[in-house]
């Protein structure tokens, strides 16, 4: 086994064990901070196959602001702690299935790419983005417009709705709803 | 194409294998998980899992395009965990909960 291999081997068991503590954990800001170590795992996975720039991207975003925003959601919505309360009943079948996939996975991937080595190359971060302004610059544009649609998207979805609603009284009644606040704007109509 | 400074191997089956395992946490994740955010990261498990297949093939076939794909991976994923999670914020906002067996309004 060559010192790439063991490195790689030590970086994927610690990722693997973070991502099934991450399915299986009891407590909601546990499991986020398993996709932590997971995701850096996946980083320095990345490092081992000589995509650096992957690498660093996957640490800034993933790492850095993905995580940010999975705690803010958790801490914004009140995350209960307790086996029940986070799981549904199909865990056996769910575990079924992965377990299944798993398998198969494993199977297919030895059965196909066995004896395959990676002979691994240096990559200058230079021709990654040659590579993106030569090659795939449509896609690259199309991404940004994405993004910047998903930008505007969040930012109407989340936000507080303040226009003129209708009276609360006849929104359609929903469980355990909050006590409706009436807004400054219908008071002056009343 | 690229020239040749490190001469390390790692055998293919090892970023393969570990992707494998993610991806199936990914899916035990998704269909075991009650609470919306908790889909959300295993969904991140899963493109996370994409990604290290295409870097491994990336650095396997000697070529480029599958890091350039992994990035606009990424990009999609950021994307889609920030409308997501948008989402599972205004749900919470109106019905007090995130299990997303009890929010049935599109199920008929």
């Amino acid at each position: 086994m060559t010192g790439p291999e063991f490195a790689f081997l030590v970086l994927a068991v610690i990722g693997g064990f973070g991502a099934i503590r991450l399915v299986t954990s009891r407590n909601v800001v546990h499991a986020a901070l398993y996709l932590v170590v997971t995701l850096a795992m996946v980083g320095g996975s990345y490092l081992l196959l000589a995509a650096e720039f992957v690498a660093w991207v996957q640490v800034l975003i993933y790492v850095g602001a993905i995580i940010v925003l999975v705690l803010f959601s958790l801490m914004l919505t009140k995350a209960p702690i307790g086996r029940e309360a986070l799981d549904n009943q199909q865990r056996g079948i769910a575990a079924l299935v992965g377990a299944g996939v798993l398998a198969g996975l494993i199977f297919l991937i030895q059965d196909s790419f066995g004896g395959k080595d990676i002979s691994l190359h240096h990559v200058r971060t230079a021709q990654v983005g040659e590579s993106i302004f030569r090659d795939f610059v449509l896609p690259f544009e199309v991404v940004s417009v994405l993004l910047l649609a998903a930008l505007v998207g969040a930012v109407v979805i989340a936000r507080k709705d303040e226009g003129p609603a209708e009276p609360p009284e006849r929104r359609v009644p929903l469980i355990g709803r909050r006590q409706p606040t009436v807004s400054p704007r219908e008071g002056v109509r009343r | 194409m690229i020239p040749e400074i490190v001469a390390a191997t790692i055998r293919l089956p090892f970023p393969l294998i570990f992707s494998a395992v993610l991806f199936s946490a990914g899916v035990y994740g998704v269909l075991a998980r009650r609470n919306a955010v908790l889909v959300l990261m295993s969904i991140e498990l899963m493109l996370n899992a994409v990604n290290v297949n295409l870097v491994a093939f990336s650095a396997y076939l000697g070529q480029l395009t599958g890091q350039v794909f992994a990035l606009f991976v990424i990009a999609v994923a950021a994307a889609e965990i920030g409308i997501g999670l948008a989402i599972v914020i205004l749900i919470y906002r109106n019905r007090e909960t995130i299990n997303v067996d009890e929010v049935n309004l599109l199920k008929w």
